[in-house]
């Protein structure tokens, strides 16, 4: 018999006896307030107005490769699909391409997806998501004359 | 009929052990704080640059996982091939083996330029690649450690303790293999590319382990003032001097190799003579602190606690040097394009690549130890892993 | 067997149309395909059947001369921040002497797109891979920044991105983090195009790189790679490279 461990602790907190050892007791005051602070959090989301409402100017007239419900569904795995099309396969098709879209949607102002009502940023940061793909790419569209921006 | 053996946990008061964890958390703060600050601003402010590209983490993560895979030693001694001598402190060493290995593999990961991909790292494996492989291969060894460490600390799995012991060794020859491997497989660098890497590594990871592993031991009874008997001190002593003296004649043998060999003999002058601070942290940090050293201390007749710790303390310097030298020192005698001509670029082509580590890489790489210690501290201070007195006769072994 | 002149297919005219047929959409295959060699559509793979190589004669490459360098730079966005040690470097001429004649060269080295190339074997992720049609490349969604390629490669044609970028060209996303080389400028070979460094050597007047298919026997660079001896950097690894070496 070579291994004869201590008896394990007496626990720290019980829920049956010994309360006035236990420092977790959960009794009516207690409880209450913590369901109250349950119930106010949601309450919470209703007063942000720090982040504004993401701006979707379609300044280009046409429509979308695909319809609105898809995109703002879907924009993520077409583009996720695309860009392995495009890596691995070189499969250059505009339709589902990052390209294509900057094209269409970089802001007349700004001549970028990004920055203040950026077609992506706005959205993005809106719904908290953050954005990896301009970490590399360009927010900007190709010029006409095909030169780099 | 042995003597039953009480475990205990580490006693002592609260306080204590709490302030004990308080300068532990220094250097895993420092480590935090290092990592947020090179994963804010890149790798730029680093001394990593195109030409060192694995830099003083790398070293600490690989010093870390090395010791672990053979920081496994001692218990795969008593479980698989039956020292009852080292039953008492098996668990002790698993214990230690995972710690490390987590201390090693948190450096790894957090020291990616892209760390906000590390789901992509975990989810996408080249198979082709031993690095992808390795993620297997360590994860694989976690938990079959792991494994084997609750099937020792649950008395109705004692009885399967050798089987799990089993698939655990299995795991750590292949963690140990790969290792090498990962380094020896590669043939753009004249320093590596050598199939030796394998065994260096093996012999290594059992010295580096097994010098942990006592300084953990001595540290955890000086703690509680347990005794230790003079027999497993002996007996553990005489394991780190084998060990070591087997490092020896590895490196002996790859760096001499490396020396003769038409093909790389330009390297291995460069490591063995002309390599400046490579070439010093070599003769004076690997052979002497991290070999001649500790050996002469162990090889004493006498048993002296100290003494053992002192050898042990400079075998993981020696080791740190020894690691340094083959990550950094192989990274800096460059990529031979051209056999037999002299090359000049403007990408450092035919120079050898000078190398400052930064304080960030010294906090972080320092933070992997400090985790590797607070992990180990913690279950030992939770669980009753170590034996009360570990000085009580057995029944006799080989 | 009784055929029926006149009324139909006789039997030997049926397996004569048949079997043409049969060779033709066998052959049509092998036509298209040197086609795609020459213009592939936007929608088309890149094939296997293609193997897109450089040819670099050295004894037309000056030193000092710098043209390859400066036009993938612009290309490719690639900027100097005065930092060379931890800038990006895709191609970079090699000065070189020969230690016991003292005969000296001028090369440009860059990502040699190996065959068997050992940045795809080590990437953990996958990230770093090789086209169909040969060209290695690093898939910057998936690359991590781990630094192995970089640590196996014999060549030392990867780099990794150590500062911000912005401004990129559309064609050729590159940023902070993921580890990059020369990728025989895949964007232009797609459209038809030549690689930036071989358009300027051309323009110039040197004339030291060409580009084409190894694969296609009637391309030129295939034709002088079979008439002259050339040869490839570090050929005792075996790795295949895809860059050939005149005058070395």
């Amino acid at each position: 018999m070579r291994w004869l461990p201590n008896p394990i602790p007496a626990p720290a907190f019980s829920l049956t006896g010994a309360q006035e050892h236990s420092s977790l007791r959960l009794d009516g005051t207690r409880l209450g307030f913590a369901l109250l602070i349950a119930l106010l959090v949601p309450a919470l989301a209703l007063t942000a107005e720090r982040v504004p409402k993401p701006a979707i100017n379609i300044e280009k007239p046409g429509r979308c490769v695909e319809d609105t419900a898809t995109m703002r569904r879907g924009h993520p795995d077409m583009l996720r699909h695309q860009r392995d099309l495009t890596v691995r396969d070189g499969i250059r098709t505009r339709q589902h391409s990052l390209q294509g879209c900057i094209e269409c949607h970089a802001s007349a102002r700004t001549g970028s997806v990004l920055g203040d009502k950026g077609f992506c940023q706005s959205c993005h940061d809106y719904a908290g998501v953050k954005l990896d793909c301009f970490e590399c790419h360009t927010s900007r569209p190709k010029l006409a004359t095909g030169a780099k921006p | 009929m042995a003597a039953s053996i009480v475990y205990r946990e580490l006693s002592g008061t609260d306080r204590r052990f709490w302030g004990l964890m308080a300068w532990l958390a220094v250097p895993l703060a420092l480590g935090a704080a290092a990592f947020f600050y090179v994963e804010h601003y890149g790798h730029i402010v680093t001394g990593m640059d195109n030409q060192i590209v694995w830099g003083l983490p790398h070293v600490f993560a690989v010093f870390l996982i090395v010791a672990a895979i053979g920081a496994l030693n001692v218990a795969m001694a008593a479980s698989v091939f039956g020292k009852a001598v080292y039953e008492p402190i098996a668990p002790l060493s698993a214990l230690v083996s995972m710690a490390l290995l987590v201390g090693g593999l948190a450096l790894l990961m957090l020291d990616l330029a892209r760390v906000d991909r590390m789901v992509v790292a975990m989810t996408h494996l080249n198979t082709s690649s031993i690095f992808a492989l390795r993620v297997v291969l360590y994860n694989g060894f976690l938990a079959s450690v792991a494994i084997y460490f609750w099937f020792l600390l649950e008395r109705r799995m004692n009885r399967y303790a050798k089987a799990a012991a089993i698939v655990a060794f299995f795991w750590q020859l292949l963690l140990a293999t790969g290792t090498g491997l990962m380094f020896g497989a590669m043939v753009a660098r004249a320093a590596y590319d050598s199939p030796l890497l394998v065994p260096v590594i093996i012999v290594l990871s059992a010295t580096y382990g097994t010098a942990v592993f006592i300084l953990v031991l001595l540290a955890a009874c000086r703690w509680d003032g347990r005794p230790i008997a003079e027999d497993l001190l002996r007996r553990l002593k005489n394991l780190l001097a084998i060990s070591v003296g087997a490092s020896l004649y590895g490196a002996a043998l790859f760096y001499f190799s490396k020396f003769y060999v038409a093909r790389s003999h330009d390297v291995g002058q460069f490591l063995l003579f002309d390599g400046g601070v490579y070439t010093v942290l070599l003769w004076l940090g690997q052979v002497l602190v991290g070999g001649v050293a500790p050996l002469a201390l162990l090889m004493r007749s006498q048993i002296s606690r100290g003494a053992i710790a002192a050898a042990c303390a400079l075998v993981v310097l020696g080791g740190l040097a020894q690691v340094y030298v083959i990550v950094i020192g192989g990274q800096a005698y460059p990529q031979i394009l051209f056999p037999g001509m002299v090359e000049s670029s403007s990408f450092f082509d035919g120079e050898i690549h000078p190398y400052t580590p930064s304080v960030a890489e010294l906090l972080f790489g320092l933070g992997g130890v400090g985790l590797a210690a607070a992990i180990i501290a913690a279950v030992l201070r939770a669980l009753a892993l170590l034996p009360e007195r570990l000085d009580q006769t057995l029944s006799p072994q080989p | 067997m009784s055929t029926n002149e006149g009324s139909g297919l006789s039997r030997r005219g049926f397996l004569a149309i048949s079997s043409a047929t049969l060779g033709g959409v066998m052959l049509a295959p092998g036509v298209r395909l040197i086609e795609v060699a020459s213009a592939r559509a936007p929608e088309q793979a890149a094939s296997k059947q293609v193997r897109w190589g450089l040819l670099i004669e050295t004894d037309k490459c000056a030193t000092g001369c710098d043209d390859c360098v400066k036009a993938c730079a612009t290309e490719n966005g690639i900027k100097d921040t005065g930092r060379p040690r931890t800038d990006a470097q895709w191609i970079r001429k090699v000065e070189l002497k020969d230690r016991r004649s003292g005969r000296t060269h001028s090369v440009p080295v860059m990502c040699q797109h190996c065959e068997h190339p050992p940045c795809v074997d080590v990437c953990p992720t996958g990230a770093s891979f090789k086209r169909a049609d040969g060209i290695v490349l690093v898939d910057r969604h998936t690359c991590i920044g781990c630094r192995y390629c970089m640590m196996a490669c014999p060549y030392k044609a990867r780099s990794i991105v150590f500062d911000d970028v912005t401004d990129q060209n559309p064609d050729v996303p590159r940023g902070k983090g993921c580890a990059e080389g020369c990728t025989l400028c895949v964007h232009r070979i797609d459209r038809d195009r030549q690689p930036a460094c071989v358009e300027a050597c051309t323009k110039a007047g040197h004339n030291a790189m060409i580009f084409g298919d190894l694969n296609n026997p009637q391309s030129e660079i295939a034709q002088r790679v079979a008439k002259f001896g050339t040869s490839k950097i570090r050929a005792d690894l075996k790795l295949n490279p895809a860059v050939r070496y005149q005058g070395l």
